[in-house]
């Protein structure tokens, strides 16, 4: 387009930093898998490569929809006990149904809708207590998350929910087999990614988290209908909770009150070192998939060399978002 | 009035020969300004004239960019961050700088808490707090919650903690603004028994009766320049509004085109109410520019707010095109061709860490939209239509519109509010903080679709924009409308004696 004379003081041209904040992820990403190929010649291996990616892509699935809920100026810290609340729910309505419907895919279908559908209803009460109820997202998710983790600890009844054996034969596929090699995990992870950014980038929903997430005022003063949108994000948050957990029910094959335990910071986590600004305003799909890979790649790494303790894990990538969140500040600065 | 000083006294604060200039701009031009012991000054001039930044350098919150301070006879260089308090220089802010957490003790201590061993003794405080109460002749308890005091009352919080840091300059920023007639008068009695006690000090107010009831001296600034200092016994309102409006209208405003007389009421406003509007009724016709003038916090953003369904409002009509309309979203106003242009550009306008193209589009963004998703060519269109259009100057569109100036800020946001195609546009304070020449340039596009049969609500605090623009003008106080002005009454001493209270619309007319 053309624009007119220049209005601005003459300042430095685009220079390494803004490029360091565009593509630092994706540098982060390819330091790891240079380390990872340095440290184990197994690294680049298919089978290693797949489940990385097929582990990572549950946090993954979660975490484009916490992109949506943080760029919007949200917080959902209750998806890990959603996740778990919502895996028993599928199992106990799984096992309940063989009797009518009998084995085969009629009883995972009806399981998966479940998930999703219970991710879905999750999602509108998370939304509906912060925008309706004009309550801190932060409080009405920290009470929602210790409501379901209390939850899936009951319907357990302090155990271990398990799917019927059968059943779970039948669904295990989901998990375990794939499309030309690659796993369905990855590939639904690949197609939600691809999705989540047309409808981050391309949509007017997409435009309006963005907006909102950067002045609530602006947005209300701009005829949007701010609880809308916002209600929006929390209900799209809880149907990928529900997708996520319908890949990884068949993987166990069970759930417990330790499914999904601090899910919820790992997709912060992944969602900050992606770029996405925690306090909203801006957010990327792309670069919370390279984060949430780049979290999946340090455990991986670590468990494939011998010098430093796996145990670390969560040291490494506690320093990673860390330095993230610092490059980001870095730029906004200069 | 405390005048017994005289004016042979020496002052205890003065400025000699202040400029200030924020970046490129100069706001102040060569200021003297002095204040003696146990006298009241009144700072006055219009809203840009300079007021706040003189205060600011007197209370060392802004150094000058020349000039000196005389504090007792000697110069010196005021801290910033308010720590002149400690050298008895208390600035009490208009929007009061309280934690409503705190009790009216805490409170008074804050930063200066009396301890015993290392721990905060609370009984000191508490009965020195309430001697400073006692001696103010205040009802606050020093264990109440500053949230549960009235504005007033915390007001006199801000006093009592300025007396226990001993201030012999207590500059004030509008402290009437928000009170009632009595509680003004209970304040009015507080700072007569301070100056009595030799404490000097400086307010600033835009209602000429109270500075010529307290004030013993009067400043008078207009455009950053210092028009006069005068005793308040040689001065009457009238003369005060002269001196602060007195400038001639250069061809800074285009030529008014006079509106047809018989053109249809397009907006009709019937006993508006809503929070801080009372009872407001006018007509809008089309092609006509309307003025609303009125001191800031007169209500006049929030008559515009309640129309367009920003806000809640209480009681009254509203017609468009004569049909009755109840908006309650701003979306619905937008759609019924009616669009409020905020004063608050970086608050509520745009999204400053955005580009030009998303910002311009927020309002209408369902104008490019194609089988369910963004159509960015078709933004791109909108957005060189718009630079084109309103001038929009930036390095290029992808600079995060924070970064641009506030002319360009707001001719942005006026692309933004045109591109929902409005037939009516209320256009807060349109030329709010920005240069001359951008400010001339929008004149020129206000006026311009007023001729082209756009209908034209004009709120500003500049009065001489009211003048030079509007056909008719609408003068609020106090949430209410206090005047009409049409023709030759819109004059700026007229508009300034419905704002200041001193002639309402039922009142005799008195000449000039």
């Amino acid at each position: 387009m053309s624009v007119s004379a220049p209005d601005i003081p003459a300042k430095p041209k685009r220079g390494f930093r803004l490029d360091l904040k565009t593509v630092g992820p994706l540098l982060a990403l390819a330091l790891l898998v240079l380390l990872g190929i340095s440290l184990n010649e197994n690294f680049l291996s298919y089978n290693n490569l797949t489940n990385v990616l097929a582990r990572s892509s549950f946090i993954g699935i979660i975490a484009i929809g916490a992109t949506f809920v943080i760029t919007a100026g949200g917080l959902d810290l209750s998806v890990g006990s959603m996740a778990a609340v919502i895996a028993g729910v599928m199992i106990m309505v799984m096992n309940w149904l063989i009797p009518t419907m009998g084995i085969g895919w009629g009883v995972v279908i009806a399981g998966m809708a479940t998930g999703i559908l219970l991710g879905g209803v999750a999602g509108v009460f998370n939304g509906t207590m912060i925008t309706r109820g004009r309550i801190e997202a932060f409080i009405v998710t920290l009470g929602t998350m210790g409501i379901f983790r209390s939850l899936v600890t009951f319907l357990a009844d302090g155990g271990t929910l398990s799917l019927n054996f059968q059943v779970a034969d039948v669904y295990r596929p989901v998990y375990y087999a794939g499309l030309l090699g690659v796993p369905w995990p990855i590939i639904v992870f690949a197609l939600v990614a691809i999705g989540g950014e047309v409808v981050m980038r391309y949509t007017a929903f997409g435009r309006y988290c963005a907006a909102i997430g950067s002045n609530e005022q602006v947005a209300r003063y701009s005829s949007i209908n701010v609880d809308n949108v916002r209600l929006l994000t929390y209900i799209l948050q809880g149907v990928l909770v529900g997708v996520a957990v319908l890949l990884y029910v068949p993987r166990l094959g069970s759930a417990s009150s330790t499914t999904g335990v601090l899910w919820e910071l790992e997709a912060i986590a992944g969602v900050i070192i992606g770029g996405t600004t925690l306090k909203g305003g801006y957010g990327r799909i792309w670069g919370t998939v390279v984060g949430v890979v780049i979290l999946g790649l340090i455990g991986n790494i670590l468990n494939l060399q011998s010098l430093i303790s796996p145990y670390l894990n969560g040291a490494f990538q506690g320093v990673i978002i860390i330095l993230a969140v610092l490059l980001q500040r870095g730029r906004k600065n200069a | 009035m405390s005048s017994a000083e005289g004016t042979s006294a020496p002052a205890v604060l003065a400025a000699n020969r202040i400029s200030k200039s924020f970046g490129e701009i100069p706001v102040l031009f060569s200021i003297d300004f002095d204040i003696k012991p146990g006298e009241v000054h009144a700072i006055i001039g219009e809203n840009g004239a300079g007021k706040s930044t003189l205060i600011k350098i007197l209370s060392g919150i802004e150094q000058p960019t020349s000039g000196s301070i005389t504090y007792d006879g000697e110069t010196v260089t005021l801290p910033p961050d308010g720590k002149a308090e400690a050298m008895g220089i208390v600035l009490i802010h208009q929007e009061l700088n309280l934690a409503e957490h705190l009790t009216a003790s805490e409170s008074i201590f804050l930063g200066r808490e009396i301890k015993r061993f290392g721990f905060l003794d609370l009984g000191a405080m508490r009965s020195k707090a309430a001697e400073l109460m006692d001696t103010l002749h205040v009802r606050v308890d020093p264990d109440d919650r500053i949230s549960t005091l009235s504005v007033a009352d915390k007001q006199m919080v801000e006093i009592a903690k300025a007396i226990s840091r001993d201030a012999r300059v207590l500059i004030m920023d509008e402290p009437t603004a928000v009170l009632s007639v009595s509680e003004t008068q209970t304040l009015f009695e507080q700072i007569r028994r301070l100056t009595a006690r030799g404490v000097a000090v400086i307010f600033i107010s835009h209602k000429l009766d109270e500075i010529m009831e307290l004030a013993d001296r009067v400043t008078v600034l207009r455009d950053g320049q210092l028009i006069a200092t005068v005793g308040t016994e040689a001065l009457t309102p009238d003369s005060i509004a002269q001196m602060m409006v007195g400038r001639e209208l250069s061809n800074l405003y285009p030529p008014k085109h006079e509106p047809d007389v018989d053109a249809p009421v397009v907006l009709g406003v019937r006993n508006l109410a809503a929070k801080g509007v009372k009872d407001i009724s006018f007509d809008l016709k089309r092609g006509e520019i309307l003025g609303f003038a009125g001191l800031i916090g007169s209500g006049r953003t929030a008559v515009a707010e309640a129309i367009v369904g920003l806000s809640h409002r209480t009681g009254g009509d509203i017609t468009l095109d004569g049909k009755p309309v109840n908006f309650t979203q701003v979306a619905q106003s937008v759609d019924a061709g009616l669009a409020y242009m905020t004063k608050d550009r970086k608050g509520k306008g745009l999204l400053l860490n955005m580009g030009l193209r998303p910002n311009l589009t927020l309002l209408t963004l369902n104008k490019h939209i194609k089988a369910g998703f963004l159509d960015s060519s078709s933004e791109e269109r909108a957005l060189e239509r718009a630079v084109r259009r309103f001038d929009i100057r930036a390095r290029d569109a992808s600079v995060a519109v924070g970064r641009l100036s506030g002319g360009n800020q707001q001719k942005l946001m006026l692309g933004k509010t045109m591109e929902s195609e409005p037939d009516i546009i209320i256009m807060d304070e349109p030329t709010r903080g920005i240069d001359v020449g951008t400010k001339q340039q929008i004149y020129h596009i206000i006026a311009a679709l007023a001729a082209e049969g756009k209908s034209i609500i004009l709120i500003s605090s500049e009065m001489q924009e009211v003048i030079g623009l509007s056909h008719r003008v609408v003068v609020m106080r106090e949430g209410r409308l206090t005047g009409v002005l049409e023709g030759a009454e819109i004059t700026e001493a007229e508009i300034m004696r419905y704002a200041a209270g001193i002639k309402s619309g039922n009142d005799e007319r008195i000449s000039a």
